[in-house]
């Protein structure tokens, strides 16, 4: 179980979450634009200042660097180095200074098939597609095994086919590897694709999750707003 | 990322050690300084004088240079762009020769003037120092002023021709408040380049009418070893160079590596006869005033080339060596430096890095040769300590090229690779030398030159039988042997080009976007 008692700080701005989502959840994080998903999700992995609590299965994150926390993330934009292959990009994921043994090279290959791309192991970024790129990102994921995943807005460049594809292939990976998953999205859809539940980021606050179907029934006012209907 | 403030640290102090600690040890070995003489303040009139009027006059020829350049479309326009890039990696000592061929007593000039039955002109003195000063800075002038033309965006032109601008319009609307911008940073970087002048005044200047600062502790040092003297004038000099840093800190200076130079402005109020007779004319005229010394030094000294003596092929191979150490200590010093720059995210550590911009070469020579005379032979020492100068002087350019670069690395993929856990070697070799391969190529290229040119340090530690390059052809040309000199200069000329074309095309070469 992941559970927020803590205010992440991030500049001038402060967004306090008291929350807990179970283990194996998938959980979409909504709200109106520069109201702090992102921060929440940065805060979560390391990256920001946070005060209070933040802990997985009763143990404390706060002192850990990012890389020693239980938690695989995928951002907007720049998820894979350009002048690395997608199968070094792979592999970073188990080695960061990418000396891997067999056994190793064997679970990158593996996990590139599993996402699809078997055999384009050798090729750099700029000659994979759009949909390709997501998918190494992925199979990174999968080589981390990490039981929490976080995903900012991830496929916001795809179009909405690829998408609906992408967001099925990370619901697949999620339920495999047992992960819980917190994933910005500012489509409602995306949420009622993949979402057990919603976390509502609103006025510098992010509201305990809530049943997908349940919040989008009965929405709460500042979701209301936000959707505009 | 503890390693990072470490590592960096100790490259600051190794920068404050011979920016600093030089000017220390000159004021300890000195035992109190020597009265500031009427000679000293001839050359700090001279130095001021001197590089007020180059900077004054680079900026007046820059502006309708720049000016016509950004207007017109021509054939070697971009040819002329990057030859405007040019004298920034030309050896100063190479571009005083081509001057003196097109503009000394027995140069094109002057046997055009006799032709005629006028006197032939002289390039010593003041007016030579000066016109050397403009050759070198008003293609810097130049470009820097075209950047900011070019950065004016291109709507607000065509705005102007729908209103029916003319050119005064346009000058007083959209080019003035640019060139308000532009010109001050300009004018500091072209004064501070020419006040800590040294090969220029060396070759062309000199006696008590056309000294500057660093000839003159040069002369303290060398010919009447008054280290009371030298320090004193260290001291002016390092003042100097300070306050203009100073002044330079509230000014934006401008970058100076500047792409994207290859557009032209589309002018709807400049197509008369006569305003493209005049932009013709002066680009006509540039051309020909920065390429003729250059090509006289082609037309001197390809003759020679091959019965050159081997003194010559030596300093070469020395000046190579110096040129690759010497780029080797940048990194080493400007790598370090540039990542705690940009994990500090403060101006300071840049600040720091590049107090060099404003500390005189002859100055931490001086330091070095008092802090390593009673150790050992310093004339020994004479070529290590030259590549560590120029490493050292080299800085500001290279921190330039490399804290943004590597800030927009870490800015892109900071968050990413904190996330994998790539820290340390990892990280170097994983993501930073992959991503800075342009701007490391451009640094390497630009020290590599800088250094294979320069004719500073080496001059004071002169080994009188182990010269680099730059100071084997100041050497020919005090002895009159211009053939040979002209030879030398070619070669020069050839091995600064190349090595700064090498490096940069290695950075460039199959890079990933």
């Amino acid at each position: 179980m992941l559970t927020l008692e803590t205010t992440i700080r991030n500049g001038d701005f402060a967004l306090r979450a008291d929350l807990s989502v179970a283990t194996g959840r998938r959980v979409a994080v909504i709200g109106p634009s520069g109201s702090g998903k992102s921060t929440l999700l940065a805060g979560i992995a390391g990256f920001l200042d946070a005060s209070g609590r933040i802990a997985w299965d009763g143990r404390d994150l706060a002192p850990l660097p990012p890389a020693a926390r239980p938690v695989s993330m995928i951002f907007q934009d720049n998820n894979l180095f350009p002048h690395l292959t997608a199968a070094q990009n792979v592999a970073l994921g188990l080695r960061p200074n990418l000396r891997l043994s067999r056994v190793e090279e064997t679970r990158v290959d593996e996990a590139l098939a599993h996402v699809g791309l078997a055999g384009l192991g050798a090729r750099k970024p700029g000659q994979l597609s759009g949909g390709q790129a997501a998918r190494v990102a992925l199979a990174r994921v999968l080589v981390r095994d990490q039981p929490i995943l976080l995903l900012d807005e991830p496929f916001g460049a795809l179009g909405p086919a690829l998408r609906d594809e992408m967001l099925d292939l990370v619901a697949q990976l999620a339920r495999e590897t047992r992960a819980t998953l917190l994933m910005v999205s500012h489509e409602p859809d995306d949420a009622r694709r993949i979402a057990d539940e919603v976390i509502l980021v609103a006025d510098g606050t992010a509201y305990p999750p809530v049943v997908t179907a349940e919040i989008f029934a009965n929405p709460p006012e500042a979701l209301r707003d936000y959707l505009g209907d | 990322m503890t390693r990072t403030t470490a590592t960096g640290s100790i490259a600051l102090a190794v920068v404050l050690l011979f920016t600093l600690g030089t000017l220390a040890a000159v004021f300890w070995r000195a035992e109190g300084l020597s009265g500031f003489g009427t000679a000293d303040w001839a050359a700090l009139r001279f130095s001021v004088v001197q590089a007020t009027l180059s900077a004054t006059l680079s900026i007046l020829f820059a502006v309708p240079l720049a000016r016509a350049i950004a207007r017109r479309r021509f054939r070697g326009r971009g040819l002329l762009i990057l030859l405007l890039g040019a004298p920034f990696i030309l050896p100063t000592i190479v571009a005083v020769f081509g001057l003196i061929s097109v503009f000394g007593r027995s140069g094109i000039v002057s046997d055009l003037l006799r032709l005629v039955g006028l006197e032939p002109i002289s390039i010593y003195g003041f007016h030579g120092v000066v016109l050397a000063h403009v050759f070198f800075n008003l293609p810097l002038a130049t470009r820097l002023v075209l950047q900011g033309w070019l950065a004016i965006p291109s709507e607000r032109f065509r705005l102007a021709a729908s209103l029916g601008f003319g050119p005064r319009d346009i000058a007083r609307t959209l080019e003035r408040p640019m060139l308000r911008e532009v010109l001050p940073g300009t004018f500091l970087v072209i004064f501070l380049l020419c006040l800590t002048s040294f090969a220029v005044a060396l070759a062309l200047g000199g006696g008590p009418k056309a000294t500057t600062i660093e000839l003159a502790i040069y002369q303290a040092f060398n010919l009447e070893f008054d280290l009371g003297k030298a320090a004193l004038l260290a001291l002016v000099q390092f003042a100097l160079g300070l306050a203009v840093a100073l002044v330079a800190l509230k000014v934006a200076l401008p970058s100076g590596i500047g792409a994207g130079l290859d557009r032209s402005v589309t002018r709807w109020d400049a197509q008369t006869q006569m305003l493209r007779a005049v932009d013709a004319a002066l680009i006509s005229a540039a051309t020909v005033f920065l390429v003729l010394p250059m090509a006289m030094i082609a037309l001197d000294g390809v003759p020679r080339l091959f019965s050159l003596p081997a003194s010559i092929w030596w300093a070469t191979l020395r000046s190579l060596g110096v040129a690759l150490a010497s780029v080797l200590v940048t990194l080493a010093l400007g790598f370090p430096i540039a990542a705690l720059a940009v994990k500090r995210r403060g101006r300071l550590v840049e600040g720091i890095g590049s107090i060099t911009l404003a500390a005189s070469p002859l100055v931490i020579g001086t330091g070095l040769f008092v802090i390593l005379f009673p150790l050992t032979d310093p004339f020994a020492l004479a070529l290590p300590v030259t590549a560590l100068v120029n490493a050292v002087m080299s800085l500001p350019f290279a921190l330039r090229a490399l804290v943004p670069a590597l800030g927009q690395i870490e800015a892109d993929y900071g968050r990413l690779a904190d996330g994998l856990g790539m820290t340390g070697m990892a990280r170097f070799r994983h993501l930073w030398l992959p991503r800075l391969r342009r701007p490391l190529g451009f640094t390497m290229g630009l020290s590599a030159a800088l250094s294979m040119g320069d004719l500073g340090v080496i001059a004071l530690f002169a080994a009188p039988d182990a010269p680099t390059l730059p100071l084997q052809i100041y050497r020919l040309m005090a002895a009159y042997r211009m053939p040979d000199a002209a030879g030398g200069a070619l070669i020069l000329l050839a091995s600064s080009l190349a090595l700064f074309w090498l490096f940069d095309r290695g950075g460039r070469a199959d890079a990933d976007a």
